[in-house]
This record gives C-alpha cells, structure tokens and sequence, in this order.
C-alpha cells in the first residue's frame, strides 16, 4: 500500500473503531450503515474536502451534507479524528446531555454542516448551497452522502431533476449503494436498477465505484466535476455492516446494538485493542 | 396583498442584494416584475415545494435571504417537514409566503383553502407567523420580517383586498395595532378578515355598543400585552379568523386568557369550524356560511348584549 491509502485505511479502522463503541455504549442503531460508509469518509476528510477545524465555518469551506443522518456515529467519528471537536466526546453518544444525537445534528457540533434524520432533505439543501456558491462565484463545493432507501424519497427526485436543470457542476451526490433499506433490501422493497441510469438520465454525469476501494474512491473524487456543467454523482456499491464479518449483508445491524462479546470481536477482526 | 408584496420586495431586493424569491411554478402575473429585474435571484423551481424550501435553506445557511412564495397550502403543508427541520431547526432566514389565506381561492375548493395554515405554522418552534390585514399592513409586514431574523411564515390573502388604514400605523413585528378604539369590547382580528371586522365595528357603533379592533398582524409572537389591556379595558374579547377554530388566533388568545388568574372577561372566537368546507361560492359567500361575514360577526356581539356585556 502507498502512504496515502494506508492514511486511509487507518483513518477508516478508526471510525469503524469508534462507530462500534459509541453504538454499543448507547444500545443505539445504525451501527451497519455507519461502517458502509466509513471508507469512503477517510478518502473525504483525509484528502479531499477543504475543511479546517480551526474554522468551522470559514466561508470557502467545502459543503459536506450527510443526508442519511442516521450514519452518524461515523462522521462524529471523523469529526472527532480531524480535530473538530474533542475525542472524548464521541463517549457520550446519545447520553443525557450529550452535544452527539442519534442522527447528526449540527447544533453545537462544529464541523457537521446541517442536521438531518428525515431522508430525502440532504440533496435540496445541496442545491440551495451550490446555487449560492455559483452565484456568489464561491470556490467551495458542496458534497451531499445519501443512502439508497433515500432514492425512494419524491423529494430526492425533485432535487435530482434540479441540479443538471441548474448546471451545478459544483455539486457532487455520493450514494452509499449498499443495497439494504430500513426494513428489506433495495430489490425487495423498491428496486432501484437501473440506478446510474436513471441518474444519468437526469443529466447527471455518473460514475460507479466499489465504494470500499480506496483508489476508486479518490480517483472518483478527484475527478469532480465530471463533466463541466453537469453535477456529478457517484454510485458508490458498498456493503452494509462493512468490516466486521457477522455485520455484513445483515438488516438485522440496521437495529441491533453490539453486546460486549460481539463488541470484542468486531474490534479484533478490525485489528484494534479494546 | 399579493401585488403589495411583489412590489414592495422589488423594491427592498434593489437595496439588499441578498434577498431571493423562489416560487413552486405560481404567480403568473404577479412576480413577473422581480424576475425581469433580478433573474439571478429569481428561480422558479417547478411544481417541488419540497425541493424549493430545501433550497430556501440551503441558500439561507450561504447568506441570503429568501423568500418562498406559493398558493394556499402548496408552500407550507406540502412541504411541511423542509419547514420543520430544514428551516425551523436551522433558524435559516426563509421567509414562507402563501398567497390565498383563508377562502381567497373560494370557489377552486377544499384543496386551496388555507384554513389550518396558521396553526400548523404557530406551532413550529423559530418560526414567526405573520398574516397582514390589507395591503398597507402587507407592505409594512414584508419590510419587517426582511429585517426579522430568522424563519418567518407570512399569509397573505388574494388580489383588490380593500384598504382599512388610511395611514400608515406604526408596524412592529409582535405588537397590534389598535385599528379603531372603544371600551365596550374589543375584537381581535388576524389576516384579510381585519376589513370585515371593522365594518361590524361601525355598525356596533351605530347602536352604541363602542368596540376596539385589534389587527393581530402578528400570531406569533403574539402580543399579550394587547391582549391583557382588552382584557382589563373592555367587557369581553371576540376573536375573528379566517381560520379553522383550532390553533389559530382564538387559541392563542384563549391560551393567554386562561393562564389569568382573575379573569373574568367574557371570550368568544368566531372562525372556521372543524370541518372541510364541502360549499362552493364566493369567498365573501364562505365567510358568511362560518360567521364571518360583516352582519354575522356584528349578530355575534349583538348577542352579547344584555348580559352585562355591552350597554
């Protein structure tokens, strides 16, 4: 491995890490769908958005959305790395009193751009931040994480229709395809196929990834815009509960919490000293 | 209303570049003169409320100001949970403006009656609702809530509302304006209704009962103050709303009344029952099925009489 895709890597065992964790000290959900996307955050905030956790909120920021807010632990996780704001407080996860609730929330929390939870809101956001940036002639791109259940959403849709409509070659949507919903997999409850597709029918220029290699990952990323005039989406096929092998592929990881002994294991398959 | 409004935003967006209007494919022949004049601040997004107020606030959070404009429920129940989390939580600077309060749209039917819009708008922390009650109290509303930070919902009714101010009152966000005096009761009115009441003022007067009208321009915050003074001043309160009885003005003034501890000020609302108005007419044919008509909202002072109420 070169240097870079060992930061990566690391970067990524260190959320997946802290993901578990804070999942198993609050009994809390999500814990597959925060390790789904976990690679691709490292590649983001290890090289790619134009972030500063001295400065929060410096105007040329890079926009980061997470609209599939309940993968949450996996940014504060990242937050936390990059010095947003103390490591200890990832401890406190949904505890009384606690600044991290169980889908990101941006009040209080430096670094995380908006607060979501309802999907379907991250992309329209997107938008209205992209415009402005267009039209204030702003260098700052804005970046937008949706899940796949979220393409189920009208108001996704109506976003999608939106941005190439707008030319926002400065917006890019990154969707974590890993291919289970909230109560079934994506072909089960509502197939997506074709995805990149229907995107790119849209007006979008797309490109598929395996959304856990971490070469694929940035080449991708740093390839924005795709095409000048046309935002960008990345259809990034991950696995759900990735990294921990009784998590993979599993709904169940969706709402169960790991136990002590499953919290073991999972950080000795991931290499990491409890 | 709505021609007040388009007017007067053009004219504060020439003297603050960060005011947007975005609209949900509505207001032909309304906002046509903004997008002449500041196309790049214009955008009509389609018939997607949802997308627009998302929008709304994704420009707020860079800065601008923005205005979302639509009819009836379109830009507030269609698009109700962007309101509530895009824009209520993130205190983003959106102005929601509906055209068609009330029955404006009468006779298009139930689905462009905005008859539960305040409640629903009142109920959402951050946000400020407000609902002028002609076109002067509507030019006035929409320089305030510019200068108001934050999420704002302003109900406007339709187009040729006649004038009730002669000049121009004094407008604060959050304070009544006391449209005519008297001691005997007072009425409280909220939105385009404000005329109607007035007039059932006037023919009080005419039979000596002296009622005060308050324009409740503002729902929320709502000025108690106004309210306690009618409360001390005058025999009993009337509310008057175009609006469903539930959660509008009535409410938040019975809640202000029921929290006194020696009240024993007589209280009436007169609104909208709970029920889907299922009648096609006028708007001024709907307003008279629901009590809301000039004679119909003097009838229910009249009835007041002879209970120690009114003279």
């Amino acid at each position: 491995m070169n240097d870079d895709l060992v930061k990566f890597n690391n970067l990524a065992i260190k959320i997946r890490a802290h993901a578990l964790c804070m999942t198993h000290k609050a009994n809390a959900s999500h814990i597959g769908t925060s390790l789904s996307i976990a690679d691709i955050l490292a590649v983001l905030y290890e090289s790619i958005l134009h972030v500063d956790p001295k400065r929060p909120t410096w105007p040329d920021r890079d926009r980061f959305i997470l609209s599939k807010g309940h993968g949450c632990a996996a940014l504060y996780a990242v937050l936390a790395e990059r010095g947003f704001f103390a490591k200890e407080w990832l401890e406190t996860y949904c505890q009384d009193g606690s600044h991290l609730a169980g889908h990101i929330t941006s009040h209080g929390v430096p670094g995380a751009e908006v607060s979501t939870g309802s999907l379907g809101h991250g992309l329209p956001i997107g938008c209205g931040m992209a415009l402005a940036g267009k039209h204030d002639s702003q260098p700052h791109r804005v970046f937008v994480l949706l899940s796949d259940g979220e393409c189920d959403e009208g108001s996704t849709w109506e976003a999608v229709l939106f941005a190439p409509h707008h030319h926002l070659d400065n917006l890019t949507a990154i969707i974590d395809y890993n291919k289970i919903q909230s109560f079934g997999t994506v072909k089960e409850v509502l197939d997506l196929e074709p995805l990149a597709g229907k995107w790119r029918v849209f007006g979008w220029a797309v490109q598929e990834i395996d959304g856990h290699d971490y070469t694929q990952i940035e080449n991708a990323l740093k390839g924005i815009p795709f095409e000048l005039g046309k935002p960008s989406c990345i259809i990034a096929h991950t696995t759900k509960g990735k990294g921990v092998s009784f998590m993979e592929n599993q709904l169940a990881w969706h709402y169960k919490s790991p136990n002590d002994e499953q919290l073991r294991q999972a950080l000795a398959e991931l290499g990491v000293p409890e | 209303m709505r021609t007040t409004f388009i007017h007067t935003l053009i004219d504060c967006a020439r003297a603050n570049e960060r005011i947007w209007l975005l609209v949900g494919d509505l207001g032909y022949s309304v906002v046509e003169p903004f997008r002449e004049e500041f196309p790049d601040r214009f955008i009509n997004v389609g018939v997607a409320e949802q997308n627009m107020t998302g929008i709304a606030t994704g420009l707020a959070l860079s800065g601008k100001i923005v205005f979302t404009y639509s009819i009836a429920n379109f830009p507030t129940l269609r698009c109700l949970e962007q309101i509530r989390n895009d824009v209520c939580y993130h205190r983003a600077n959106v102005k929601i403006v509906a055209v068609g309060g009330g029955f404006a749209y009468s006779a298009q039917g139930m689905t462009h009656h905005a008859t539960e819009d305040l409640a629903i708008m009142r109920a959402l922390p951050n946000m400020t609702v407000v609902a002028p009650g002609d076109p002067v109290e509507t030019a006035l509303a929409t320089r305030a809530i510019i200068e108001w930070p934050g999420p704002c919902y302003m109900r406007l009714g339709k187009a040729q509302e006649p004038v009730v101010h002669k000049t121009s009152p004094d407008f604060q966000i959050g304070k009544a304006i006391v449209v005519r005096d008297g001691s005997d009761v007072t009425l409280i009115a909220t939105g385009g209704i404000l005329f109607n009441t007035v007039q059932a003022a006037d023919e009080l007067a005419q039979q000596g009962i002296q009622a005060r009208v308050l324009s409740m321009h503002t729902l929320k915050p709502l000025d108690t103050e106004a309210v306690l003074a009618a409360a001390q001043q005058t025999k009993a309160i009337i509310t008057v709303e175009e609006h469903s009885l539930i959660g509008g003005l009535g409410s938040a003034v019975a809640e202000v009344l029921a929290e006194l501890s020696n009240s024993h000020t007589t209280f009436r609302r007169i609104g909208i029952k709970d029920e889907f108005c299922q009648q096609v007419g006028s708007q001024e044919y709907l307003r008279g099925i629901y009590g809301l008509s000039v004679d119909s909202i003097a009838d229910a002072i009249k009835s007041l009489v002879g209970r120690g109420i009114a003279p």
